[in-house]
């Protein structure tokens, strides 16, 4: 175990230096959510019977979360850049561990989305976003949301492995896009149909937006809704498990496969 | 066996759905020395290296690399070897200096930093050590590559078609290092395609074709068994066949015709048919020629020959042990 951390570490650190040498794609997918909490603060949400103030203080978390979910795409980009690399030759034939690899790329990720949070949240504060709860509240907040994104990232990291194919990444991403739009992230679910509300509630987009707003204070749990939101930060816990308990173990699996 | 094989492989096979890319492969590569798999492309060469370096799963067959069992202890082979691929395995995206230091980390080498700087200097890289490898040339790329391979001395260094593209004052650097490895103790394997690469380097020669070893020997031994190439050119393409039949009498061989240039050639062992016998026998036969030539064989010479040499004695097996571990 101590051989994984040593050379998960050395991979982190190969991760990091590949983002500091080529920033292009680190800078777009920083700037997206904070042009995304202006557009929709103020356009989209000007059509909304939510008071704008209140709205921007709900639409913070979700689209934290909202964003989180984009690590199903850039996972699986970067794990399938890396299948059409030589290099990966090399660190099969080299005696390390076979997670190593994988798991360099899943902790640069949620470090990368770690420091990401910044810029939005100061922007968010700028629009009047503030944490209402406590401190201890918040930093369980963000603590959810790097766990979330974790899993969002081991789901890529296998897809990637499995296609090997760049192109199915981005168009992929047009589908993660739509994630959060079927979920509470950017507007309550209380007013969808029936059976829209349910699929919706499920999301497991919905249960951390929730659990958020819950832990930073800035929206009360839904009192009547699917357990995962009823019971927001017990539900998002569950989520991340779960698809952490499937994803991880499936992409390890993958990548020490390889081509055979 | 063990002790005295660096490299022991035995009816490895591997198949990729219906193409049995590599099938029997019974390969003995003595510790210290340098052994050259020699074949055309497609013949498995590549996929022999990827089977032997735990990049691939055999179907069937077993190997000892180092004295450790390539499927059950892949870790301990992994430990014992480096691989230079064919295509760059260093990362485009880092600079030639964090390709070193990164791989000497995950060798748990001691000062990965010094030991960056050292393989550097070596390699003629120590100007371009912090520029991205994306910026490199083909040559600089596979000195990164190899020293990527040396940042702990393997007791077994894979190296598939070193050269392959190369200028040649990066082919004879790369050259001089495996010359230099080898005086160190290290055993190499590596694929070409060049005859001359494995003449130079190669204590033994494994040819390969169609997924199994052909033939092995030393280089001398390979060089006596290939003689020269024989080719005419004839005025009239009517004649073709005409010169064929002498052709083939003179050299035992199975013409090969090449009708757009109005020309057939064929392989010989026989020092004494030199140019003019050649010319005076066709002429004795009648053979109009516009161009005559008696020259060393190139490697198409050397499969066309061997493989065909093979066919007749396929059912004999491969080639006999007293050989392979010469």
């Amino acid at each position: 175990m101590s051989g994984l951390a040593y050379d998960g570490t050395a991979m982190l650190g190969r991760q990091l230096r590949r983002m500091r040498n080529n920033p292009g794609l680190l800078i777009l997918t920083q700037t997206m959510p904070v042009t995304m909490l202006l557009f929709f603060g103020y356009v989209f949400g000007s059509a909304l019977a939510m008071p704008g103030p209140e709205y921007r203080s709900f639409l913070v978390p979700g689209l934290l979360v909202a964003t989180a979910a984009n690590g199903i795409m850039t996972g699986m980009f970067q794990a399938a850049q890396d299948t059409h690399r030589g290099v990966m030759d090399r660190f099969r034939t080299l005696p390390m561990s076979r997670a190593a690899v994988p798991l360099g790329q899943a902790a640069a990720d949620v470090l990368v989305t770690a420091a990401g949070t910044v810029p939005l949240l100061l922007v968010g504060l700028a629009v009047g976003w503030r944490i209402e709860g406590s401190a201890a509240g918040a930093a369980g907040a963000v603590g959810l949301l790097l766990l979330f994104r974790a899993a969002m990232t081991w789901i890529g990291i296998f897809l990637g492995l499995l296609t090997r194919n760049e192109e199915a990444a981005g168009q992929l991403g047009g589908a993660t896009f739509l994630l959060p739009l079927l979920s509470n992230a950017y507007i309550p679910a209380d007013g969808l149909p029936g059976w829209l509300r349910t699929v919706a509630e499920w999301n497991p987009i919905s249960a951390v937006s929730t659990a958020l707003r819950d832990l930073f204070g800035n929206a009360p749990v839904p009192g009547s809704a699917a357990w995962p939101v009823a019971h927001p930060v017990a539900g998002s816990l569950a989520w991340c498990l779960v698809l952490l308990a499937v994803f991880l173990p499936l992409a390890v699996r993958q990548y020490a496969h390889g081509r055979h | 066996m063990t002790t005295t094989y660096a490299v022991l492989s035995e009816g490895l096979e591997k198949r990729f759905g219906q193409v049995r890319a590599v099938r029997g492969l019974d390969l003995a590569v003595a510790r210290g020395t340098v052994c050259g798999i020699l074949g055309p492309n497609g013949a498995g060469k590549t996929t022999a290296v990827r089977l032997l370096t735990t990049l691939l799963r055999p179907d069937a067959g077993s190997a000892r690399i180092a004295g450790h069992d390539l499927v059950r202890q892949a870790a301990a082979v992994r430990r014992s070897i480096g691989v230079t691929g064919q295509y760059a395995s260093v990362d485009g995206d880092l600079t030639g200096r964090e390709n070193l230091r990164l791989f000497a980390r995950l060798h748990r080498v001691r000062g990965p930093a010094q030991r960056a700087g050292e393989l550097l200097d070596r390699f003629g890289l120590a100007e371009a050590a912090d520029r991205p490898v994306s910026t490199y040339s083909g040559g600089m790329r596979r000195r990164l590559d190899l020293a990527a391979s040396l940042v702990r001395r393997p007791e077994v260094l894979f190296l598939d078609e070193p050269t392959t593209g190369l200028d040649p004052a990066s082919r004879n650097r790369i050259w001089d290092a495996v010359r230099e490895l080898k005086a160190q103790g290290t055993t190499v394997l590596l694929t070409t395609q060049y005859l001359e690469e494995a003449d130079r380097l190669a204590d033994d020669i494994a040819l390969v074709d169609r997924g199994r070893v052909a033939r092995t020997g030393s280089p001398a031994r390979f060089k006596a068994l290939i003689g020269a190439h024989v080719e005419v050119v004839v005025a009239d393409a009517d004649v073709l066949t005409g010169a064929a039949d002498v052709l083939g009498r003179l050299t035992g061989g199975r013409p090969a015709f090449d009708r757009e240039r109005s020309a057939v050639g064929a392989v010989t062992g026989d020092p004494a048919l030199t140019l003019p016998r050649l010319v005076r026998e066709m002429d004795a036969a009648g053979v109009p020629l516009l161009d005559a030539s008696v020259r060393p064989p190139t490697l198409d010479d050397v499969f066309l020959r061997l493989t065909e040499d093979l066919a007749g004695d396929r059912t004999d097996g491969p080639a006999d042990d007293e050989e392979r571990a010469a």
